[in-house]
């Protein structure tokens, strides 16, 4: 059973305790959107449906995904991800 | 008290490591088999005393922190939960009289002193505290992270160091740093640039823990702290400038014995606990507190090692030698951090001048090079003179202010030396001073410390900001350590 530890904060406070997200981009006109299958079941199907829109949108995508859901992605498919699309859309499924 | 153990009644604290508590352990035992209801709580083995049914296991110590047990062993007693009398050590007219039993430890010395509980002893102590209530004071907010990660990675990815590993800031080490003063967690010691915020003790002790200082530690850190905030120090400034600058805190008085600060071999250097992390705690502070990061408000062009830590102590061996922070207002036998806005070490070798106008000459030579030798009046220099320098002057009988004074003396020159364009080179002062002689340094901008090992015919310069366009706009700032 996994238990959290922490630390004390030793900053002014001025910033979320979380980590900032980037901020999204403003327009997906000529990125690409990574749509990354965790591997689980049936998660396919809406990203078959989301690669259809956005292709009838003009959006690039390009399919990423990990073989199961059980194990975190390796760094290899992290990096991946990283180098080739600009936003990841991630299928959660059920 | 809360523990439905001992409402009523007396017991006993003991440990078996305790020579008074062996002494006694067949009193313990005679009062266990005589007295109903009487309790031994052991803190180091629930078999001690042997042959005693039902000893409280107190290895946790918990029972012993919350009862503010502080000797071995303490004889308690209770009446409806609340503590009415207490015997501490072996005190045989306590015992009778507590016990009622009055021939108890007949045998004994009427009195021996006990020896230390385990719950006050270093290190046990703050992790108690932090168990049973530092949680619930300590204000700075909880960072949490998983079980299997690493502490000190999670410092990293949060961006709370300076590129070398900290110390995981936990509640234990902050409660033990919080230890090293007598100020209280949330006192502000000022508002830290560049964001202004407030920068209370608890944050100090916070990024001491990080810095790796130990609590005795804290005084000297607090003072440069306050020194730092003064705003003649322009810590803003010395932070944001393009220039190699941080601030240096040079330590006087009695507290460097104390807490084993180097002036001696390597006295800039590494090795030393003290000198590297109170210099690297200020630092942190700005960095973690003020929000001052390199290419954010810190613009340094090309920065220095020294903007790690570089702090050290004056070497006051010798009662002729008048200290730094004596010349500079402190009284003598006090304690006192000076802080000065600059960078280095810069070597200075000499190793044939035999008199002090030899001496002086050569040093003139280096420190108006300090910047640019067609520069003037804007920097300040902190000379450190090395034992064997030092006894060039000593043996003359060269004070400080007389080696001071004729330094700035001999690096006055010919204005024509300096202009712009002389020489071929475009740095330089303006051409209509080219009939002055032009000082290098305003008259009060040089101090002169005494460090370093006694072998070696060298000393170092460390060249001050270049942005006192004035001799009041940035001066160094010396606080007395309030120990």
């Amino acid at each position: 059973m996994s238990t959290m530890k922490w630390m004390r904060d030793p900053t002014a406070e001025t910033e979320s305790v979380m980590r900032a997200r980037r901020a999204p981009p403003k327009s997906l006109e000529g990125l690409t959107v990574g749509l990354f299958d965790i591997g689980k079941t049936r998660s396919d199907e809406f990203l078959n449906r989301i690669e259809q829109r956005m292709g009838e949108l003009g959006i690039n995508t390009k399919r990423f995904g990990k073989p199961t859901n059980a194990k975190v992605a390796s760094k290899e498919i992290v990096d991946k991800v990283v180098r080739e699309a600009d936003v990841v859309l991630i299928g959660l499924s059920d | 008290m809360s523990d439905p153990l001992i409402r009523d009644g007396l017991v006993v604290f003991a440990k078996r490591a305790c020579e008074t508590c062996l002494l006694v352990e067949n009193e313990m035992r005679r009062v266990s088999r005589e007295l109903p209801g009487f309790r031994i709580i052991s803190q180091d083995d629930p078999q001690f005393p042997s042959d005693v049914a039902d000893v409280v296991d107190d290895r946790s110590l918990d029972l012993s922190w919350l009862h503010r047990i502080e000797i071995m062993p303490t004889l308690i007693r209770f009446k409806a939960g609340e503590e009415v009398e207490r015997v501490e050590g072996w005190d045989r007219a306590g015992w009778q009289r507590m016990t009622g039993i009055t021939d108890i430890g007949g045998g004994l010395p009427p009195q021996r002193p006990g020896c230390g509980s385990m719950s006050t002893q270093p290190g046990i102590y703050e992790k108690l505290e932090a168990r049973h209530s530092g949680k619930t004071w300590l204000a700075a907010r909880k960072v949490e992270f998983g079980e299997h990660t690493d502490p000190v990675e999670v410092c990293y990815e949060r961006g709370w160091t300076d590129g070398l590993p900290v110390t995981p800031p936990t509640d234990e080490r902050i409660i033990a740093m919080l230890k090293g003063t007598m100020r209280k967690p949330d006192d502000i010691v000022g508002r830290m640039p560049p964001n202004l915020a407030d920068c209370t003790v608890e944050k100090v002790a916070i990024n001491a823990v990080m810095a790796g200082c130990k609590p005795e530690y804290m005084p000297v850190l607090l003072a440069a702290i306050e020194a730092a905030l003064e705003p003649v120090f322009t810590l803003h400034g010395v932070l944001a400038t393009t220039y190699f600058s941080a601030p240096i805190i040079i330590v006087n008085g009695p507290i460097v014995k104390l807490i084993g600060m180097n002036s001696g071999i390597n006295a800039l250097g590494q090795g030393n606990r003290a000198n590297a992390t109170i210099g690297r705690a200020l630092n942190l502070i700005v960095r973690n507190v003020g929000g001052g990061r390199p290419g954010e408000v810190d613009r340094s062009t090309l920065g220095a090692p020294s903007k790690f830590t570089l702090c050290f102590a004056e070497d006051e061996s010798d009662p002729a030698w008048q200290p730094l922070a004596q010349a500079r207002g402190i009284a003598p036998g006090k304690s006192a951090v000076t802080l000065f806005q600059g960078h280095g070490p810069e070597a200075f070798v000499d190793q044939k001048s035999r008199t002090p106008e030899a001496l002086t000459k050569s040093f003139a030579m280096s420190l108006v090079k300090i910047g640019h030798p067609k520069l003037v009046q804007s920097a300040r220099a902190v000379l450190v003179l090395s034992p064997e320098h030092y006894g060039i002057y000593r043996e003359a009988g060269w004070d400080r202010v007389r080696i001071e004074r004729a330094l700035y003396e001999e690096t006055i020159r010919p204005g024509a030396e300096l202009v712009a364009g002389a020489d071929g080179v475009g740095e330089g002062i303006p051409a209509s001073r080219a009939g002055e002689q032009v000082p290098k340094f305003h008259e009060d901008a040089l101090m002169v410390v005494r460090a370093g090992g006694a072998a070696g015919l060298f000393s170092a310069i460390l060249p001050g900001w270049l942005a006192g366009r004035s001799r009041t706009e940035l001066q160094p700032v010396t606080k007395e350590i309030n120990e």
